[in-house]
């Protein structure tokens, strides 16, 4: 099985579209998933995970099979999907009804409105994407500090960084609005 | 900013925006938009040597020959 998987790798690597096929078949749904979790959104994840395969073919010289293709995929996958959150003013699309089809059932505190929260998911779409794409990873998805790193090709201290600056400015749009989080 | 204030911040927006259900896997198949994107596996269709004009053109001619046969040696003659 390793044999045939860094086979298949090598194979990738040289160009091959049989092995680009077999590692898009083993590793689509988790880009899937990987990038709706930025995105939240189901057909602008499936327009993504293409864009992402795409620029993974593109990139195959420049894959190392050492390295593993999963690790690898992801970056890609999350440079495509922050390239998408710069290139979309996204506000409305972050808000609550448009990712109500994708978000895990939640219990709502009954102490927080449904204003503030809608007031604060239209706050969050107004962060800077690279703040917004770690502190959704992070504190939203709950993914590990150290996977988010990898993914933005970035530190885990930068990632903590990210975080508490996207906090503070979501924090600060919120006073302006007169929500005291 | 204080640690309380951070945890209630992210509370907030874990209230506002829920993580999303990640579970399922996109809802077709994308390996032909792939297959699109990169314009490679799927060979566009060969080029055929018939057009359709050239079968109605024959085909035609062919009618023309059928009830003129004497167009032949002209036919013929501009071929």
């Amino acid at each position: 099985m390793r044999n045939g998987t860094s086979g298949v790798l090598n194979l990738f690597r040289q160009g091959d579209t049989e092995a680009f096929e077999a590692l898009f078949r083993q590793h689509q749904r988790a880009v899937y998933g990987w990038i709706l979790r930025i995105v939240r959104n189901p057909a602008t994840a499936e327009e993504l995970t293409v864009e992402t395969f795409w620029r993974i073919y593109r990139s195959h010289a420049r894959f190392d099979p050492g390295r593993g293709f999963e690790g690898w995929a992801r970056r890609i996958a999350t440079r495509a999907a922050l390239d998408w959150l710069r290139a979309k003013k996204t506000e409305s699309e972050l808000s609550m009804e448009s990712c109500a089809e994708v978000a895990a059932p939640v219990e709502a505190d009954p102490a927080v409105s449904t204003e503030i929260r809608r007031k604060t998911a239209l706050a969050f779409g107004r962060l800077p994407p690279k703040l917004r794409i770690a502190a959704t990873l992070a504190v939203i998805e709950e993914q590990p500090q150290k996977d988010v790193a990898a993914a933005l090709g970035i530190t885990v201290t930068a990632v903590k960084v990210r975080v508490f600056r996207a906090m503070r400015l979501l924090r600060k749009d919120l006073e302006k609005q007169g929500i005291r989080p | 900013m204080n640690a309380n204030d951070h945890d209630h911040i992210k509370k907030l927006l874990r209230q506002s925006l829920p993580p999303v259900n990640s579970d399922e896997g996109p809802g077709r198949d994308l390996w032909p938009d792939v297959l699109r994107r990169l314009d490679v596996g799927v060979v566009a269709p060969a080029s055929p040597g018939w057009a359709w004009f050239d079968g109605a053109l024959l085909a035609g001619i062919v009618v023309l020959v059928a009830i003129f046969p004497a167009a032949i040696p002209v036919f013929l003659y501009y071929l």
